[in-house]
């Protein structure tokens, strides 16, 4: 499923959550900016759900600032 | 008033704020419609903010709230967070749960939703 769009966002997903059971990045349209993100860590475990994203967003902070991520959907799943 | 303090006054005043794209009338963004149709599931007494207008808006918006994206809906004062996170508690009724801690039991019986517009000057 790696793509020119999505590798990008696995790496640096990658390196954010190490320990990450499930990491998917899914170009939605097929154009590159709009992607679901499906992370299962156990750092999200005791999280709440906005404390689970703000941890998905800091990790893409960059291709979001410069506007290369136009829309993204976050599913984050806790493990122990 | 700053446009910041006009921001984290209607956050801190309105039972429940949806920043979005348009209007509930007017819907400009489907992250933005799916947010809007969880918390009409859940009968919250929605107030709509348009962070259309003006760029100033969302570039506020975000550096009061520390989230990048909108939709962002907030309860009470409380970031509850954007459209997945919204459409998963209204999926799981934790969003109502959620309401009739922080609004009461008797939330639905508002049923109105209003619009508030910034005001850029």
């Amino acid at each position: 499923m790696a793509s020119v769009a999505t590798e990008p966002l696995q790496e640096l997903l990658r390196m954010a959550f190490p320990d990450a059971t499930e990491l998917a990045v899914v170009d939605r349209t097929g154009g590159g900016d709009h992607f679901q993100v499906t992370v299962a860590s156990p750092r999200f475990a005791g999280l709440s759900l906005v404390d689970q994203h703000r941890l998905v967003y800091d990790a893409l902070a960059m291709p979001l600032a410069d506007g290369s991520i136009h829309e993204l959907r976050i599913k984050t799943k806790g493990t122990t | 008033m700053t446009l910041r303090d006009q921001i984290s006054d209607i956050i801190e005043t309105e039972p429940v704020t949806l920043f979005m794209k348009g209007t509930p009338s007017f819907v400009a963004c489907g992250n933005s419609q799916r947010a809007l149709s969880a918390l009409r599931a859940a009968v919250a007494p929605v107030t709509a903010v348009d962070i259309l207008p003006d760029p100033r808006f969302r570039q506020e918006l975000s550096s009061l709230s520390g989230w990048p994206t909108i939709p962002q809906i907030f309860v009470k004062g409380e970031l509850v967070g954007g459209a997945d996170i919204v459409e998963e508690l209204a999926a799981t009724g934790e969003l109502e749960r959620k309401l009739t801690d922080a609004l009461g039991e008797s939330y639905r019986d508002e049923r109105a939703e209003h619009v508030i517009a910034l005001d850029a000057a």
